[in-house]
């Protein structure tokens, strides 16, 4: 019992990392129909700014605020710069500005800073389990669990709450219409952006939670696995990625927990064999985007 | 209200519109007809900014020649387009919102949503529903209103009739007429020949994005040529 509790949280807690990525992706790929490849370098942004303000004494929280913002901020700046110039590029040309992006960023985290994983200490309250009776769990799965819960709820509130959100899922259905009404284009992809920036850098805090480091290249592999995710549930469909986030990080899980030893180095053939299965029985996803008139 | 000089759209090598000359007045329904592929919507569409087109386009005396859809939104010009293009998974109120946005202010929004949904009772009760749900004639009352909804100087009309019920189509070109009778300006692009002519003030006929005919709405219904090409049936 309490090692499936355990299990369970485990799975929920990575389950909703991957939705907050896969989430991030999608916001900017249901609007302009960009697969942002860069977006692993955001979560390397936060990650590093959550190292360096540590360093210099910061509490966590702060450093944690910053790094969010900081990651959305460059989000901003990468659209800015690389994305807009690029807006009436097609799906290839889109591809090889972020995989542009992508290097860029990275070899300015490896000159500039270190190619080797700086270590980041996470504050001692959080490295212990509670006992809940039943089980005993880990104190980061739980927190990563909430704050992943409230970061989806802002977001679902921000999307069907306020005019600029409710703008988005309209753009991601008929972004020149959206256009007509008097809506600004820049802003409406501006704002998609920097949300998927927040979303990567509350995502590099859980990461960061978990593993106690940063490198150069720690977007990577959590980038690579929300993709998966984010196809799992129907690329550019928000319900989706997070549905697709939340099974990926489950079965991945579950996986490692179960399979025999002798077949653990396979885990990931077997996720990505049940993904197959997956697309196989719903080639658009488990919750398909609504097709989309992009302009 | 409108003025329109050699407005030319391209796609590529196709040259859809060949430079046309259009005036709208304020107050007046111009119909611009012409048969499937003569140009019609592509010069709304240049119009409103979202293909580009050449030309001078001028609303009460200002350029708005290559400026981007929203702008030209923002100046009072809204376009309901060709198959009404609805936002379907948002719902009614939501659609409506959005038409609304220019204002920024969400006081204004509500007070203009609530004239349409006084003149749009339809809309009211279908308020929560997603646009999707909603039947082909109700999605053209909220495509209208979700035009209405930013108070237009200029409301473009693009096929409102397409893929109608007879009797809904009827009251389609009610609701144009009576928005006139309320002072709005409107441009409606219709293969409804007949019934454009019936509500229309002017009238202009494209054929092969160029226009052929123009006069009163009566002077074109009773044309011969007019009559001979569109309203054949």
């Amino acid at each position: 019992m309490d090692y499936l509790v355990q299990q369970i949280v485990n799975a929920v807690s990575l389950g909703g990392i991957y939705a907050l990525l896969a989430l991030g992706l999608a916001v900017v790929f249901s609007i302009v129909a960009l697969i942002n490849f860069a977006h692993g370098e955001l979560m390397t942004v936060a990650g590093y700014v959550i190292f360096f303000m540590l360093a210099l004494a910061s509490p966590l929280a702060a450093a944690v605020v910053v790094a969010i913002a900081a990651s959305a901020a460059v989000a901003l700046l990468t659209e800015r710069l690389a994305f807009r110039p690029m807006r009436r590029a097609d799906v290839t040309g889109l591809l090889i500005t972020s995989f542009a992006v992508s290097v860029i960023l990275r070899v300015l985290f490896q000159n500039g800073i270190s190619a080797r994983p700086k270590p980041i200490a996470m504050p001692q309250s959080l490295s212990g389990a509670i006992d809940l009776g039943f089980a005993t769990v880990g104190i980061i799965p739980l927190i990563s669990i909430a704050v992943s819960t409230l970061a989806l709820l802002a977001l679902t509130r921000f999307l069907k709450l306020t005019v600029l959100g409710t703008a988005m899922r309209a753009a991601a259905e008929d972004f020149a219409v959206v256009r007509l009404m008097g809506i600004r284009a820049n802003h409406v992809v501006a704002v998609a952006f920097a949300v998927s920036g927040a979303l990567a850098g509350i995502a590099a805090f859980l990461w960061i939670a978990q593993r106690g480091s940063v490198d150069p290249l720690m977007g990577f592999v959590p980038v690579l696995k929300a993709f998966v995710a984010a196809i799992i549930g129907g690329l550019g469909s928000l319900p989706g990625a997070v549905v697709g986030g939340l099974v990926l990080g489950i079965l991945e899980v579950l996986f490692q927990a179960y399979l025999p030893n002798l077949l653990l180095p396979y885990r990931d053939a077997f996720v990505l064999g049940l993904v197959i299965l997956i697309l196989i029985v719903r080639p658009e996803g488990l919750i398909p985007a609504p097709s989309a008139r992009r302009s | 209200m409108l003025t329109v000089r050699q407005l030319g759209v391209r796609y590529g090598q196709i040259e859809a519109v060949k430079g046309i000359d259009l005036a709208v007045a304020k107050g007046t329904i111009v119909a611009l007809l012409g048969a499937n592929g003569a140009g019609k919507s592509s010069t709304l569409l240049g119009l409103v900014g979202l293909v580009a087109a050449s030309g001078e386009i001028e609303l009460d005396g200002v350029s708005i020649a290559k400026a981007p859809p929203e702008e030209i939104s923002r100046r009072g010009l809204a376009l309901v387009p060709e198959g009404r293009r609805v936002f379907p998974s948002l719902t009614v109120a939501e659609n409506l919102l959005l038409g609304g946005a220019v204002h920024g202010d969400r006081h204004d929004t509500k007070a203009a949503e609530e004239k349409l949904l006084d003149r749009f009772p339809i809309l009211r009760e279908r308020y929560r529903q997603r646009a999707g749900l909603l039947s082909g004639g109700e999605q053209q009352m909220l495509a209208i209103a979700r035009a209405l909804m930013s108070g237009p100087k200029l409301l473009l009309l693009d096929e409102p009739s397409l893929g109608l019920a007879p009797q809904v189509v009827d009251s389609v070109f009610d609701l144009i007429a009576e928005l006139r009778e309320q002072g709005l300006t409107i441009l409606l692009v219709e293969q409804n020949a007949a019934q454009a002519l019936e509500i229309a003030d002017r009238g202009y006929v494209l054929v092969n994005g160029q226009i052929e005919i123009e006069g009163t709405g009566a002077e074109l219904a009773s044309s011969e040529r007019v009559k001979e090409a569109y309203l054949a049936a």
